[in-house]
């Protein structure tokens, strides 16, 4: 049943990122990636990892990709007016992430044997043990990650503003 | 709560996260427009962040998951950077095609 739910998620995900890669219009590679990112949340749940499920489908679905959703149509790029890649860029581009596949896979299949354990603790990824570890072991990284957001938000508005005259 | 610790080797989550991931090369590579390249790196860093994920339930470890706290604030910004840098150069050239943005090429 899990290994069900798994495979479904896993080659659903993999479909619609495919599928995002290859569409012409860009709209539809915003749709298709948000789909592929509702089955990474699917294999969070899956994982016993709920906050981080919320935490990415209120983080990507919610703010990254309506982002991108909103550039593009303020871009006025909605359209399949994107020129083509020549069909020889298009085989070296896809010998090139294929062989980059080819070489994880076997570097990762000859690796040693990672101890796991046979049970999980199951409270692992729930909101009150990971908000003790974020507040205790990792208080300082979450305060650098409060100042990089602010540098990104001030460093994203001058950007975007016109300029001034 | 479904069992996946029990049921699901633990190799097929390195082979998703690699497939993903490799999409996602294979979008950088193959598309022109620099928004889908763009969202190209988002997929290529939650392969990543699946990754840690399924490691940290595994091994029953909290850290991998605050991780990808702190990998997704960084994507986060980088969105936003990104597209305010695309904006921006769209409207000087009024194009966000990647090969006509050659301009730093010596």
């Amino acid at each position: 049943m899990t290994l069900a739910v798994f495979l479904t998620l896993a080659i659903a995900s993999v479909i619609f990122a495919l599928l995002m890669v290859l569409t012409k219009n860009p709209v539809h590679s915003v749709i298709f990636l948000l789909l592929t990112f509702f089955a990474i949340a699917g294999q969070y749940v899956l994982l016993n990892a709920q906050f981080l499920a919320v935490v990415h489908i209120i983080v990507y679905a919610g703010a990254v990709m309506v982002l991108f959703l909103f550039v593009l149509m303020l871009l006025n790029l909605n359209t399949d007016a994107e020129p083509r890649q020549t069909a020889r860029w298009k085989l070296a581009a896809a010998i090139a992430s294929g062989m980059l596949l080819l070489t994880m896979v076997g570097a990762l299949r000859g690796g040693a044997e990672l101890p796991i354990p046979e049970t999980s603790d199951p409270h692992v990824g729930l909101v009150k043990n990971l908000g003790r570890v974020l507040f205790t072991d990792f208080v300082v990284p979450f305060e650098v990650a409060g100042i990089l957001f602010l540098a990104a938000m001030v460093g994203a508005v001058l950007l975007a503003k016109r300029e001034i005259r | 709560m479904l069992d996946v610790v029990k049921t699901v080797p633990i190799d097929y989550y390195l082979w998703l996260s690699c497939a993903l991931f490799c999409i996602g090369v294979f979008g950088v590579l193959i598309r022109r427009n620099a928004l889908v390249v763009l969202m190209c790196v988002e997929l290529m860093l939650n392969a990543v962040n699946l990754l840690l994920a399924a490691f940290s339930t595994y091994l029953s470890d909290a850290q991998g998951q605050i991780l990808v706290f702190f990998i997704m604030v960084v994507a986060a910004a980088e969105a936003a950077v990104g597209l305010g840098i695309l904006v921006m150069i769209f409207r000087n050239t009024h194009t966000t095609d990647i090969y006509l943005l050659d301009k730093l090429r010596g």
